[in-house]
């Protein structure tokens, strides 16, 4: 679990996080959702420790990132997978050298016993084994995000961060990659942490769901709560299109 | 204040590079692809450059020593000396600045503008260690070969002038190649050549590493890479000089 308290966070005197607390819970898809500029990304960088927080705790299962050193954060960081925006994977490594990588750099296995870890992360992501020596670059945008989420969940993380796991998808992939994140959540009981902007996504994997506004917390809650709610902001956000908003009126 | 910044940023950046590697293997693998990226593919051009610049030099050093006070293995003499002084050591780095400096920065930097820097820093890797001490060992490693084999090669394209032409005869060249040879200046451009290595790849592996923005970002911290390697390529030629000859 990790343990948001109080944070704030400002560039330049610009207050871009403003005092936000939250929890992000194993075994759930925690979402962070928000206009563009409301903090979003501010916000999981500095849950990761890209951004120092100006004031506040971040905590992982009780230890407080910001009294870590820089081999503590380090050995952290090898409880993390991440899932980025644009994919990153390493262009000048095949499909299963990127998804040997963080095992090379850090499991004490023998070849045989990574090479059959990431042949079956390779299999849970559903990438057919003709692919697994092409380049990066010879795949599919959607072939990409499954190869990264397997790079990231080879070493058993306790904790996931996707950033816009669904940008530049199709609806059709975006819907097989949210199925992914969210079976994968569950199945190894990991604190998902999803930065989106997409609707569909929202309200098909959110467990627990942030939202910001203006660099606050204007509202929590999950997927099935988003319906309910009179927040206003939320609902300017969240129900913007016709079509969102037709469908809160037939639920409701 | 930018000079200072970027002097703060380098000597942060050269702690966290030059640091024990986390895992020799993986190391041993960068480093034995870099000697090959860094070092073989540089061959061809030295090989290139080195027996047209041996032949020129010779070329030109009968067209200014035309005197008969001087004796006639003064263009071999001069050849050599050029040669192993200043061109195989010093124009060759510099030379060697733009292609494998470009290629250091652009690569690290679209690594970074990429987000695979961060991928790595993520999991915990030292990107900086993981990416740029096999770039600087491997380069440092090859480079004395590289100034050999230049200096060889440029006294090859010399010989062949004498061989070719009328200009000079090979008698003549060979005697002046071996007249008064002084090995310390092997040692001499061998010691240049390594401290010049060492500031190609850690002045571009810093200028892409810390690329913010976009594609003309890279371009431009490629371009920084190259001019900047060569400035303190010759700053140091002069002071190594003072200090070595």
């Amino acid at each position: 679990m990790i343990e948001v308290k109080d944070i704030v966070k400002s560039f330049d005197g610009n207050v871009v996080l403003n005092h936000i607390s939250t929890e992000m819970r194993d075994g759930e898809v925690n979402m962070i959702i928000g206009q563009s500029g409301s903090g979003k990304t501010v916000l999981m960088k500095s849950l990761i420790g890209l951004h120092a927080v100006d004031s506040g705790a971040i905590l992982y299962d009780g230890r407080d990132l910001a009294q870590m050193k820089e081999k503590e954060i380090r050995a952290l960081h090898r409880e993390v997978g991440m899932l980025f925006q644009g994919s990153a994977l390493f262009d000048s490594m095949t499909v299963m050298e990127n998804v040997l990588f963080p095992m090379e750099m850090f499991a004490r296995q023998t070849d045989a016993e990574m090479r059959a870890r990431a042949e079956f992360c390779l299999r849970r992501v559903e990438m057919p084994e003709r692919v697994w020596n092409l380049m990066p670059s010879e795949i599919s945008g959607g072939q990409q995000k499954r190869v990264a989420i397997a790079r990231a969940i080879v070493l058993e993380p306790k904790y996931l961060f996707c950033d816009e796991p669904n940008s530049g998808l199709d609806p059709k992939t975006s819907l097989v990659i949210d199925a992914l994140i969210q079976d994968i959540t569950r199945e190894y009981n990991i604190c998902t942490i999803v930065n989106s902007h997409d609707m569909n996504s929202i309200m098909e994997i959110g467990d627990n769901i942030l939202f910001l506004k203006n660099g606050k917390k204007e509202w929590q809650g999950s997927r099935h709560e988003i319906m309910t709610s009179d927040n206003e902001a939320l609902n300017d956000f969240v129900f913007a299109s016709e079509l969102f908003k037709r469908i809160k009126t037939a639920t409701l | 204040m930018q000079i200072l910044r970027h002097i703060g940023e380098y000597t942060m950046l050269m702690s966290r590079v030059l640091r024990w590697p986390d895992r020799q293997r993986m190391f041993w693998r960068q480093y034995s692809r870099e000697l090959e990226k860094q070092g073989l593919q540089s061959l061809p051009i030295v090989l290139i450059i080195s027996v047209f610049i041996g032949a020129i030099l010779t070329i030109q050093a009968k067209t200014n020593t035309e005197n008969p006070l001087l004796p006639t293995y003064t263009v071999g003499l001069l050849t050599r000396e050029t040669l192993l002084l200043e061109f195989s050591s010093t124009i060759l780095c510099l030379i060697l600045a733009g292609k494998v400096g470009s290629n250091i920065a652009s690569e690290i930097g679209t690594m970074r503008i990429t987000e695979q820097i961060d991928a790595m820093e993520i999991m915990g890797v030292n990107s900086a260690n993981y990416l740029i001490l096999p770039k600087i060992i491997a380069f440092v490693t090859m480079m004395p070969m590289l100034v050999i084999i230049s200096t060889a090669i440029g006294l090859l394209g010399g010989w062949a002038v004498g061989a070719f032409t009328d200009i000079i005869t090979i008698h003549d060249y060979l005697v002046g190649v071996q007249y008064a040879f002084n090995p310390y200046y092997v040692w001499y451009g061998i010691i240049k050549s390594l401290v010049f290595a060492f500031v190609i790849t850690s002045m571009s592996s810093y200028y892409g590493y810390y690329v913010r923005g976009g594609a003309l970002d890279v371009g431009r911290a490629s371009t920084n890479a190259v001019v900047n390697s060569n400035i303190m390529i010759l700053f140091l030629d002069l002071v190594l000089s003072k200090l070595l000859l």
